[in-house]
């Protein structure tokens, strides 16, 4: 979109310089300026909108789908999609969960253990689910859509099979710090969430990874020429896309105090939809994690103001899809345009 | 005297205040080839859209058969009978020869079902008809591209084309391919029909071309037969400044042999081949399509594991297991696909001249922005790519600064090999010219360069030495004073 303000010299000369000015901070602003006009509508509509309280609830319930969707973002760079997430968050919960409970029955035997071995664990049962959709999709070259599919199925199978189809309750203080703790009057699921953020942020915009990630996205090809490792960096991106999504389970599982089987069904969508409406194309190589941060909390701040005016969460769904749909529009307009 | 099949007088367009074409003129006779000549940006394509009804003109008068048209869309000109031929062809490819012709107006029988049968029949007596050798149920997937290119001309006949514009048909085709394509063109010739010949290759319009017309930035420049014009005075015209050379060549091979290849094999049935370059010598590898050419550089790359022969660089035996072992030795590869394999379209032209280098211009894992854009600053200027910044998406690039783009990147790694793989195909004359500087400077510098190149002007102009592939082995070895088109196509075929 710069290239076009550079290139073309002779249209400021025509006048509607501020209107096509407009257009253009629009177009690569949007949702920035979506996300603002919202927030500005609820404030006027509802004085509970801006209360310290609303906005740290609005933080908290972006914490999870964000660092979803961070992890998201990575695979979709690379023209890639996880749709195993939502399986990997329960997985990864019930498992750490079974080393941090008091419970007799539902824990594992000796415990519970230490709260940081229990987020370790489940971290690492997340990074694995990650990598064996890694090595499908990477060595084998099974498209990522149906082998994150079946992990999606495998998953959520293991969850079951790991705790008898039953919830596993009573986590220890120590765990459930993750989910329910504050610092400084900061939960500290939001603490989570931006260190994660700025993680992202910073590997994708300064590291050597984050430009492999954008050269194997973009083109293949042209990055395995340029002696870049890509099968390498398509593994990795589902490791890191799993890990967090681990990471997220744990905190789902600390926040409400019992690891649920069921939990995480269709958080896949909703990370994918932070992403998608965040700018990052699915053609791979284009979009960035500041986008997917928007874009997240454009769905929370949505969801939370219907909440606030006391609409059906029926509508709610209605008008996520809708937000959806209209993001991407507005994206492949612009590209029509260039 | 019979109308013209096409006129096109004082045609002018422009773009947000800014002309792209500012005199579009031509005329095209039955049974002729006319070429349209000009460099990239010279209003050509525009010219063409405008004809076919997918831009519409500012002013300007287009008659076809003595009758002023005005075309709106690509439909109303295909119902005029006039046919393009896209330079990115579009075949549906899971689908027979027979169906493509007839897509979207496939005969029916009874209950909606498709005729395949009369289908079938109707496309077989079209090629047949043109004298093309292809069984109209192959499958689109299974021929060659320029076997691709006539299923694409029978189906402009199809429609009854009488006018059918070619828009760089023969850019994805060897020699050999081409010469059928030409064949094409004379039956369609012999038919009455007329042919818009767009080309950057000269020695092809010289060829097929009955008249011309060059266009320079967006303005016409002269025309008439091609029986009138030299080599000399059409380059002249389509650049604008008189050129002494076509290609520049001041290099002289040292006696030093930098790279050795001994009975390498690699994919597509390639075996047994064996070369040697020497420090300050351009060596060529002639061969048809499908002949083993590039094979042999995606081996010597690593992008192709190792099956069997021996590679020797500076005087060691090394290993290519991957492109980064290759680029950290000193090899460079510019493919033959620019954008299938050179560039990330979507990604800066910074990030591309940077993506071949970028354990050098980072510290441990994080990436120094400063070398980043000192290092593209510096193949910007060495290469003189125009570009308002480095951070512009290299997708909006002309063809030739893409391509300056992709040897920048390269160029960044300081390689000792340069292997490069159709490097002037579908760039212009004037973006030509540079390349073959950078070529003929690269080895004066102490470099080696291997050219791959489907052009024996090109070959013949460049090389110091060349050898010839067939059919996947080395069919013969021409030196500099040996080297002509003749010999090198009698070894090809």
């Amino acid at each position: 979109m710069e290239a076009k303000q550079t290139i073309a010299p002779g249209t400021e000369a025509r006048g509607g310089g501020l209107k096509r000015r407009l257009a253009v901070y629009g177009q690569k602003y949007g949702i920035l300026v979506a996300l603002v006009l919202v927030c500005l509508v609820l404030a006027v509509a509802n004085e509970y909108f801006l209360t310290a309280r609303n906005i740290t609830n609005v933080l908290r319930q972006t914490s999870i789908n964000g660092i979803l969707a961070v992890g998201m973002t990575f695979v979709i760079l690379t023209r890639g999609i996880d749709l195993s997430v939502g399986s990997v968050v329960a997985l990864a919960g019930i498992v750490a969960a079974s080393l941090a409970t008091t419970s007799s029955t539902a824990g594992v035997a000796g415990g519970p253990y230490p709260a940081l071995l229990a987020i370790a664990v489940g971290l690492s049962v997340g990074m694995a689910c990650g990598a064996v959709s890694g090595v499908v999709v990477s060595r084998f070259a099974v498209p990522a859509f149906v082998a994150t599919l079946g992990m999606l199925s495998a998953a959520r199978g293991l969850t079951l099979l790991y705790g008898g189809g039953r919830p596993v309750p009573e986590l220890t203080p120590g765990f459930r710090v993750i989910g329910t703790g504050e610092v400084a009057g900061i939960p500290v699921l939001v603490i989570i969430f931006a260190v994660v953020f700025l993680i992202a942020w910073w590997v994708l915009s300064a590291t050597r990874f984050g430009r492999h990630v954008y050269a194997a996205g973009g083109n293949p090809h042209a990055a395995v020429v340029s002696g870049i490792n890509v099968r390498r960096i398509r593994f990795l991106v589902y490791v890191i896309s799993g890990g967090l999504a681990g990471l997220a389970g744990m905190m789902l599982a600390a926040r409400t105090g019992s690891a649920l089987p069921q939990a995480g069904i269709a958080y896949e969508l909703d990370a994918i939809a932070a992403v998608v409406i965040g700018g990052t194309s699915l053609a791979g190589g284009v979009g960035r994690v500041t986008g997917t941060l928007i874009g997240a909390l454009l769905i929370s701040v949505v969801n939370n103001g219907l909440d606030l005016m006391g609409v059906e969460s029926y509508y709610q769904q209605v008008i996520k899809g809708v937000l959806i749909v209209a993001a991407v529009m507005l994206d492949q307009a612009r590209h029509r345009r260039e | 005297m019979q109308p013209k099949l096409l006129e096109v007088e004082g045609v002018t367009k422009s773009f947000g205040g800014v002309a792209a074409l500012s005199n579009g003129r031509f005329a095209l006779e039955r049974g002729s080839v006319h070429a349209l000549c000009g460099g990239n940006g010279a209003g050509k394509s525009t010219l063409l859209s405008i004809v076919m009804g997918i831009q519409a003109r500012d002013s300007g008068i287009i008659r076809r058969n003595g009758a002023e048209v005005n075309f709106r869309s690509p439909r109303e000109a295909l119902a005029s009978g006039i046919s393009i031929i896209e330079q990115e062809l579009s075949p549906v490819p899971a689908m027979s020869v027979a169906e493509n012709i007839f897509l979207g107006r496939e005969p029916l029988a009874g209950f909606g079902r498709i005729d395949f049968r009369s289908m079938n029949s109707m496309a077989q007596s079209l090629l047949d008809e043109l004298h093309f050798d292809i069984d109209a149920r192959t499958l689109m997937m299974n021929l060659n591209v320029a076997k691709l290119q006539l299923v694409e001309i029978a189906k402009a006949l199809s429609y009854d084309a009488e006018i059918i514009i070619m828009d760089e048909p023969t850019s994805a085709l060897g020699e050999a391919e081409a010469d059928q394509l030409f064949a094409a063109i004379r039956t369609l010739k012999g038919k009455g029909k007329g042919i818009i010949y767009v080309s950057h290759r000269l020695s092809e319009i010289f060829q097929i071309a009955d008249t011309f017309t060059v266009f320079r930035d967006g303005a016409f420049v002269d025309s008439g037969s091609m029986a009138n014009v030299s080599r000399e005075q059409l380059i002249q015209m389509i650049v604008g400044r008189p050129l002494k050379e076509e290609f520049i060549k001041t290099n002289t091979p040292g006696d030093e042999t930098l790279l050795s290849v001994r009975g390498l094999n690699s994919t597509n049935n390639v075996r047994n081949v064996s070369f040697e370059v020497r420090r300050g010598e351009i060596l060529a590898i002639f061969g048809l399509m499908g002949s083993g050419r590039s094979e042999i550089f995606e081996r010597l790359f690593g992008l192709v594991e190792d099956r069997g022969g021996e590679v020797v660089l500076d005087g060691r035996r090394i290993s290519l297991s991957s492109p980064a072992e290759a680029i950290g030795l000193g090899l460079a590869f510019v493919t033959e696909d620019r954008k299938g394999s050179g560039l990330v379209l979507s990604a800066s032209v910074r990030d591309n001249i940077c993506m071949a280098h970028l354990p050098f211009l980072s510290v441990g894992p994080v990436m120094s922005g400063r070398r980043e854009s000192q290092s593209a600053r510096e193949m910007i200027d060495k290469f003189r790519i125009k570009t308002a910044s480095d951070r512009l998406e290299v997708a909006g690039l002309s063809g030739g600064n893409q391509q300056k783009v992709v040897l920048g990147k390269w160029f960044l790694t300081a390689p000792k090999v340069l292997l490069l793989d159709e490097p002037t195909r579908g760039v212009d004359v004037g973006a030509k010219r540079e390349i073959y500087r950078v070529m003929s400077d690269f080895a004066s510098a102490g470099g080696a360069v291997i050219l791959i190149s489907s052009e024996t002007d090109e070959v013949v102009g460049m090389a110091d030495r060349a050898v010839v592939m067939r059919d996947g082995r080395i069919s013969g070895e021409l030196s500099r004073t040996e080297l002509s088109a003749d010999r090198l196509v009698h070894l090809a075929a």
